[in-house]
């Protein structure tokens, strides 16, 4: 044998499972859910997440380049943060809002902590509440979804998210005033928002999807609507005319992309299922009320980030009981 | 029927169907051919060879004695006359010395060991250590300092390829058994558990067999690595919980491999020494088998008795895949601990490239001791020995069950065995003052 045998440490054989394959498997249960953004908004859903996604990686490698490090496009990280971006932004966002975000989430949030892994918040929300706060007119510049089979290039006619129209109401009239009760088209996405907002029921399937091969477990998704549900039911059984029906809460805005990709994220959120349990708890509780008492219409994005802050310190106090160690401390 | 099991842990291919249906075969050795003998095959204090060049030994003839109390007797695998001390490649300690022994007779016949008053003292006669692989002396096992209840008979044998331990309690069933009687009436143990796990259903049903003829519980096991991990068995047939850096007596029980109790069967009832044990030769061979070996043959006269490699070996594993050491020759010598040899080829060996920690949680969930090894290779790569105090490195079994799952391939497992020396130095420096 000329070739001399190779020696590691055990153990020596791995799980199939790797990193660049979890992130794909999030972008498969993404797809459904880009597949209703596209049959909704068309050629602008297309040219957003082709934008994003150029910008993305253009960033990631640019500075991996620049920093003479290996260029990890390969671990798909960076992909799955341009879709999840994407879904964050309005569906005809300028060029430039996308750039700008792009180069926040993968720059600012994620490579300046020293890439993948390292990062305390989540990228794509990070870039999302940095271009709200700085371009608040372009962030909530929404248009009226046009069912594919009707036109894939159409005139975008501006509007307001059912979220955002149920919050003006609330300010100027101290009540909710309009119909909000289109149940099915919430459900279905056929509304305004932003491009990963619109579909429940294609997230719900992705997130489904996620949990069958076990790339997330149930701990955060449950316990995020556990602790927002307990906030919003109540309040909307006491004052109706001050909140939306907890199920119009459910399928519109955010929640189900929150709940089931941006607050799952493994990175930024806590390892052990206890921990996860807690976050997933405050995350609901946050959006719950930032969405009935903040002046915001919308509450996941900061509900997440603020919860990101406590990782540390959740598996810190969380950490569970090692075998036999209970019954050493008698 | 009930089946017993533990928190955490991991389902790998078991890749065990290649051999767990083929009889031992006995490798057959000629007048002539040398071995080359390791002179400590325990863990413990090293052994002190006995014998000289020229010197002629008989098969079972002692040829290195014990340093210690914790420490284990050699005996001559045949009749032979002794080559000289020799260096023997070792895949743990790189070199180790060895006794080089040509054979001059084939024949079955060995020297009984002396057999004493005390059962303990003819288990250390005859150099019996734990053939599940982590070969500890045996007689220190058996020689309690407080009331033990409860014995195991440890076949759940989780590591994948191995079916050495498989084949034993098909085969030698009644063997295994009666060593593990022995030991409970010489100790007064009331309690006796025989615990197999559910992929050996065949190995179950002849144990099932002797239950009306012998007394003792059978327990079917979820097939789970790390399932036969001492403190996980415990758990898994008797509920009890072994302390954070305490040993299996501290809560009553004795557990010992099948091999373990057959190689006592035969000591008490034949005086046959340990120098034979059945290896599991499987991976990229023509013909994988189960074959008795005896101590210091070569692992290339195993595979080549396995009909040659399939294909280009890359890596060749001493031991299971998930605890086993990496041979660098394949001029290294099995022992008392070699359980199995597995070839890996080039395509069969996984991607191990390094990436970031994804903080993803899995390494959380399948550590059996209820670890954070996420967290826990930050302190140990940041050298903290104190933080991992905290976080209870001393509890890491080295089962490598967080290196097997990570996604980011990062060598967990490595890092805690490398911290777990420098932590225990600095506990046993605190104990001193």
């Amino acid at each position: 044998m000329s070739d001399k045998l190779l020696v590691t440490f055990s153990p020596h054989i791995r799980d199939e499972m790797t990193t660049s394959k979890v992130m794909l498997h999030v972008v498969y249960a993404l797809l459904p859910a880009v597949a209703v953004s596209i049959y909704f908004f068309g050629a602008y859903a297309v040219k957003t997440y082709a934008l994003t996604i150029f910008f993305t990686l253009f960033f990631e490698y640019l500075f991996q380049k620049i920093r003479k490090r290996e260029i990890t496009l390969h671990d798909n990280s960076a992909l799955v943060t341009a879709i999840l971006l994407a879904m964050n932004l309005p569906p005809n966002s300028p060029w430039w809002l996308i750039a700008v975000g792009s180069f926040i989430a993968i720059i600012v949030s994620k490579q300046i902590y020293g890439g993948l892994g390292q990062n305390p918040f989540n990228p794509a929300l990070v870039a999302r509440v940095f271009l709200l706060i700085s371009w608040p007119a372009q962030m909530t510049a929404w248009i009226k979804p046009v069912p594919l089979h009707k036109s894939f290039f159409f005139d975008a006619v501006s509007t307001a998210t059912p979220l955002g129209q149920a919050k003006a109401e609330i300010i100027s009239h101290g009540k909710i005033v309009g119909e909000y009760n289109d149940l099915l088209n919430y459900f279905g996405g056929y509304m305004a928002g932003s491009l990963g907002e619109v579909a429940a029921f294609a997230l719900i399937l992705g997130g489904i999807y996620l949990l069958i091969k076990k790339i997330i477990s149930y701990h955060i998704p449950l316990s995020y609507l556990v602790g927002f549900l307990i906030v919003v039911v109540p309040y909307w059984v006491i004052y109706p005319e001050k909140t939306l029906n907890p199920i119009v809460h459910l399928t519109t805005g955010g929640l189900m992309l929150g709940v089931f990709f941006m607050a799952t994220d493994m990175v930024t959120s806590p390892v052990t299922k206890k921990g996860q349990v807690i976050f997933g708890f405050g995350c609901g509780l946050i959006t719950a009320i930032i969405r009935i008492f903040g002046s915001y219409p919308e509450g996941v994005s900061f509900a997440i980030l603020i919860m990101n802050a406590f990782v540390p310190l959740i598996d810190y106090y969380l950490r569970p009981k090692s075998f036999g160690e209970a019954i050493n401390e008698k | 029927m009930q089946k017993h099991s533990f928190y955490g842990g991991i389902h790998p291919d078991y890749n065990k169907e290649k051999t767990a249906g083929k009889k031992i075969e006995i490798l057959p050795y000629s007048i002539g051919e040398s071995l080359t003998i390791p002179i400590t095959q325990h863990l413990g204090a090293p052994s002190k060879e006995i014998v000289k060049k020229k010197d002629v030994v008989k098969k079972g003839q002692l040829i290195a004695s014990s340093g210690g109390f914790i420490s284990s007797n050699l005996h001559s695998p045949f009749t032979g006359e002794v080559d000289g001390i020799t260096l023997a490649p070792n895949p743990i300690a790189g070199n180790v010395p060895a006794i080089k022994l040509i054979i001059k007779e084939t024949n079955d016949d060995f020297l009984k060991i002396e057999k004493f008053d005390k059962f303990q003292d003819t288990i250390s006669a005859a150099g019996i250590v734990g053939l599940g692989g982590a070969t500890f002396p045996s007689h220190v096992k058996l020689s309690p300092p407080k009331k033990v209840d409860t014995l195991i008979v440890n076949g759940a044998e989780c590591e994948p390829f191995l079916t050495c331990d498989h084949r034993l309690m098909i085969e030698n069933t009644e063997e295994i058994l009666l060593g593990a009687l022995l030991v409970k009436e010489k100790l007064s143990i009331e309690r006796l558990i025989v615990g197999i796990e559910d992929n050996k259903l065949d190995a179950y049903r002849e144990f099932e067999k002797y239950q009306t003829k012998y007394n003792f519980e059978l327990h079917l096991l979820h097939s789970k690595y790390p399932q036969g991990g001492e403190k996980q068995l415990i758990f898994a047939t008797t509920g009890r919980i072994v302390p954070e850096g305490k040993l299996p007596l501290d809560v009553g029980v004795i557990v010992h491999n099948v091999g373990t109790f057959k190689a006592i069967f035969e000591a008490w009832t034949f005086g046959k020494p340990l120098f034979e044990r059945v290896v599991t030769v499987t991976g990229a061979v023509k013909e994988p088998k189960n074959i008795l070996v005896k101590i210091g043959t070569p692992i290339s006269k195993l595979i080549d008795f396995c009909g040659g490699f399939v294909g280009k070996p890359k890596k060749i594993i001493i031991g299971g895949p998930m605890t086993g050491f990496a041979a660098s020759s394949l001029d290294t010598p099995t022992t008392k601990g070699t359980n199995g040899v597995i070839v890996l080829r080039e395509e069969d060996l996984p991607d191990i490239r390094k990436t970031s920690c994804i903080r993803c949680g899995r390494c959380v969930e399948a550590c059996p001791m209820g670890l954070v090894p996420a967290i826990m290779e930050q302190f140990s790569l940041n050298e903290m020995y104190e933080k991992l105090i905290d976080w209870h490195v001393v509890n890491c079994i080295e089962c490598g069950c967080c290196s097997y799952v990570c996604p980011s391939r990062r060598p967990l497992v490595g890092y805690f065995k490398t911290a777990k020396r420098q932590v225990m130095n600095i506990l046993r420096q605190r104990a001193q003052k």
